[in-house]
């Protein structure tokens, strides 16, 4: 089994985040499995980027905090990250800004003078160093070259040159680390969850999305708006997070599906608006993107800290539907599911994802069959009056949009009638509270007919580790590392909460481990909550970064006296 | 088309004499005359509007409506009119809600030019809550917050307005009812963001109308050059012996929806088949 693990790293501007990208992609290409991940504070300049790019000809569903090559394009990365490779480490640097005296043996290429000898510009010392790279992994130079192409088109020239004038001078240089053996599969997406879900919502019928800057999910607004022509959407940035939310509500209202994308902070300010969803019943769905909180926290990395406020966000009571999706494939089918169950049950759903999900790309088949507009609550005809809020069993009445001969449509941030006008008689607000707290019940039903949570690894072991959202990736990572039976219980419909899936399991099990980037085990407690099950043990911290499995594997070992 | 199919059943609890009965009926005849020359369909209109005295608007109209959180008329209307831009929508709102909790939307949507009508009753106080000052109480208005009186500067509308780039600025007056019936008439017929700061008597805690109504007369009647951006500017300062009503701005330029769509119909549109020419970029 090959396994490959290095760290790209350079100034913010340098171009590292494109250059790991293009080789995640190109190793995909190549039929390898990759992952990239990439961490960045918050500036536009200056400051220490970097990316971790891990490839394999098994799946993979996480970075390694370990690498075996630091490929430095400035001294600072050097210095920064020596002390994460492997006891054969090599230490690739562009020779002209940098120097390497340390332990590990020392790979200097001169990436500068090679643009300068090509006329390029600072930014292309990336295709010397992919160059580079590729040999080191046994990689020839055309497939990186179609990359390069693909990436830069007509301005491609320079930099195949510069790729092979840095693989050229590796060739010569250095001793390749492996020769990687791409296997023969299925081509797959190199994808993150921005895109996945972004697409995932469209292939639902989304036509509308509507967000303001907020990292991590900024980049969703980027794409949206890249892709809208291609995508049939349009996308709009409003000014500011209530003006978001609360124009979602207006599209609906005119009869268009529309997604909403922020993190925790944007959704704070979006919680009146989500309540008003609540009572007015128009159909929105909210991408929450997870960064360390509280307030600003630590704007561009990752957590999964908001569980608890996304269940309760919104003052009053109504049902919502929160989904947790734990891998881009899971964000592309997550979020068309919601969008659906939006438009079915008239309420508003939260698609709960954090920075490592959506920023972190990774090889996964998707299969857009998996996603189509199903049947919704609107009604083609009605029976007498128009009545926006007609009492039904399910507590879903039929919905128009204004624009409907014959209709009246009036909906309302009061408590109403059925025909949408404001009451405040104790059986008035009774029955139209009862009506929508109804529609919980078709919720679950519908719910139990769809993939609620899965099961990973040994079905029959008695140890099982539960999680949540983007955890998944490090938790299947470190099973593989651990050669004891174990089974892995992944919630991602967190509300209404599956105790239908869950609780056999914990019930089975002997041992039970819940891990979570929180401090305040945030699901451990929902499970308790929802189930009466108090899972003892826990895995948890909260410090912007993603378990590494490597790490989490020793966790767990320890965690069930495996030691 | 008959005004009083837009008569709604919903009790109407306004307090007797409140300007907001004014606009109410001038508003019915309003949609009831552009069903009627053929502007719009009825089942078209949507009217909207926030929370406060005013808001009631939206139950008091046999007509599609949104009733919104308080301040955030404008968005549901900019969002409905990207939904489908066929409809013609009417936002109601209060001095409140306007000016102080859902001031940023305002400013932006005058800026974008979305091709709406904002009516703001401006009675220059919250009344629903029993008499607080909002942005345009006058400096030494008393109530129980501000015992000693409101020493704020009140903002002014039209000046704020102006600088948005609003592409019809006016003020009304519940005093003077065929002037508002045709001031809103124009404005809902306006290609773009229409706004009217309406002038509007609180029986309970700002009873204006007599102290209003000798100072204000219509300036489209003295000659003003509704292109001139800067006599709008400075009309809109008069404030003493004289209180100007009427359309003080109107310009041309293209709408905000137009912009953004085109013409399509979002809410129409069929979903799009595949999304596999995009995934095929992640290839």
């Amino acid at each position: 089994m090959q396994d490959i693990s290095f760290l790209i790293g350079g100034e913010a501007g340098d171009g590292v985040m494109r250059t790991a990208e293009l080789l995640g992609k190109a190793f995909n290409r190549l039929g390898l499995y990759s992952f990239v991940i990439n961490d960045y504070p918050s500036l536009i300049r200056g400051g220490h980027n970097f990316c971790k790019v891990r490839a394999s000809n098994h799946q993979v569903w996480s970075h390694l905090e370990a690498v075996e090559l630091v490929a430095a394009l400035n001294q600072d990365t050097i210095s920064r990250h020596e002390n994460e490779l492997t006891k054969d480490g090599l230490v690739l640097f562009d020779s002209d800004k940098a120097s390497y005296k340390g332990s590990y043996k020392a790979y200097p290429i001169p990436l500068s003078s090679m643009v300068k000898e090509v006329g390029g510009i600072p930014i292309m010392r990336n295709s010397a160093m992919i160059g580079a790279i590729a040999h080191l992994y046994g990689i020839p130079l055309e497939p990186v070259n179609e990359i390069l192409t693909w990436a830069y088109g007509k301005r491609a020239e320079k930099n195949i040159t510069l790729a092979k004038m840095g693989f050229d001078h590796a060739k010569q240089n250095f001793d390749p680390i492996l020769k990687l053996e791409p296997v023969k599969r299925d081509p797959t997406p190199f994808i993150s969850g921005v895109e996945a879900v972004s697409l995932g919502a469209v292939k639902a019928g989304m036509k509308v999305y509507i967000g303001y800057p907020m990292t991590p999910s900024t980049r969703i607004l980027s794409f949206m708006g890249t892709h809208q022509d291609e995508l049939g959407i349009a996308v709009i940035h409003p000014e500011n997070e209530i003006g978001v939310a609360n124009m979602a509500l207006g599209v609906a209202y005119g009869g268009a599906r529309c997604m909403v994308g922020t993190a925790g902070g944007g959704f704070a300010l979006m919680q009146e608006a989500f309540s008003m969803a609540g009572q007015s019943e128009i159909p929105a769905v909210f991408v929450v993107g997870q960064r360390p909180a509280p307030a600003v926290g630590v704007p561009t990395y990752t957590a999964q800290a908001d569980l608890r406020f996304v269940l309760h966000v919104g003052h009053g009571e109504f049902p919502r539907i929160v989904v947790a999706p734990g891998d881009p494939e899971e964000a592309f089918v997550k979020g068309g599911e919601a969008m659906n169950l939006a438009w079915r049950y008239q309420v508003p759903v939260v698609v709960l994802v954090d920075k490592h999900l959506l920023e972190s790309y990774m090889s996964i088949a998707i299969d857009e069959r998996k996603v189509n507009v199903e049947p919704s609550s609107v009604a083609e005809s009605w029976d007498g009056e128009y009545k926006r809020y007609k009492f039904t069993d399910s507590g879903v009445s039929p919905m128009v949009f204004p624009g409907t001969l014959g209709a009246v449509v009036k909906v309302s941030s009061y408590e109403h009638d059925e025909h949408g006008y404001a009451i405040e008689t104790p059986e008035g607000v009774t029955n139209m509270l009862q009506k929508r707290l109804r529609k919980m019940e078709g919720i679950i039903e519908d719910l139990k007919k769809r993939e609620t949570v899965k099961i990973h690894g040994d079905p029959k072991a008695e140890n099982l580790v539960v999680a949540w959202g983007s955890t998944k990736g490090a938790a299947l990572d470190a099973m593989q590392l651990i050669d004891k039976p174990l089974k892995f219980l992944q919630v991602m419909y967190l509300s209404p909460f599956p105790t239908w899936d869950v609780e056999d399991h914990l019930k089975q099990a002997k041992d039970i481990v819940c891990v979570e980037v929180n401090m305040t085990g945030q699901l451990r407690s929902l499970i308790r909550e929802q189930t009466g099950h108090y899972i003892e043990k826990a895995i948890l911290k909260n410090d912007g970064r993603p378990f590494d499995p490597v790490g989490l594997s020793g966790k767990l070992k320890e965690a069930f006296g495996w030691k | 088309m008959e005004v009083r199919e837009f008569d709604s059943p919903a009790k109407n609890t306004w307090c007797l004499g409140c300007g907001n009965f004014n606009i109410l009926a001038v508003v019915k005849q309003v949609m009831a005359e552009l069903v009627e020359s053929g502007d719009v369909k009825s089942e078209q209109i949507v009217i909207s509007s926030g929370i406060g005295c005013h808001g009631k608007i939206s139950d008091y109209i046999k007509v599609n409506s949104f009733y919104c959180l308080h301040g955030r008329v404008v968005p549901p209307l900019m969002g409905m009119k990207v939904g489908n831009q066929r409809l013609k929508v009417i936002g109601f709102a209060g001095d409140g809600d306007a000016y102080d909790e859902g001031v940023s939307h305002l400013i932006h949507t005058a800026r974008r030019n979305l091709d709406a009508t904002f009516i703001v009753h401006d009675n220059q106080v919250f009344a629903l809550t029993t008499s607080q000052v909002t942005p345009t109480t006058p400096i030494g208005f008393k109530t129980k917050s501000v015992p000693k009186g409101s020493f704020e500067s009140p903002l002014n509308p039209l000046h704020l307005m102006l600088a948005c780039g609003a592409t019809f600025v006016a003020r009304g007056f519940t005093g003077d009812i065929p002037h508002l019936r045709s001031l809103i008439l124009q404005a809902v017929r306006h290609r773009g963001f229409a706004f009217i700061d309406v002038l509007q008597h609180c029986p309970s805690f700002n009873p204006t109308l007599e102290k209003f109504k000798p100072k204000v007369y219509d300036l489209n009647k003295e000659g003003h050059n509704v292109e001139d951006f800067a006599a709008a500017l400075e009309k809109a300062k008069e404030w003493n012996d004289r209180i100007p009503i009427g359309i003080f701005y109107q310009v041309k330029k293209e709408i905000y929806e137009k912009q953004l769509l085109g013409d399509r119909l979002l809410a129409e549109e069929k979903p799009l088949p595949s999304v596999q020419s995009v995934l095929q970029e992640f290839m």
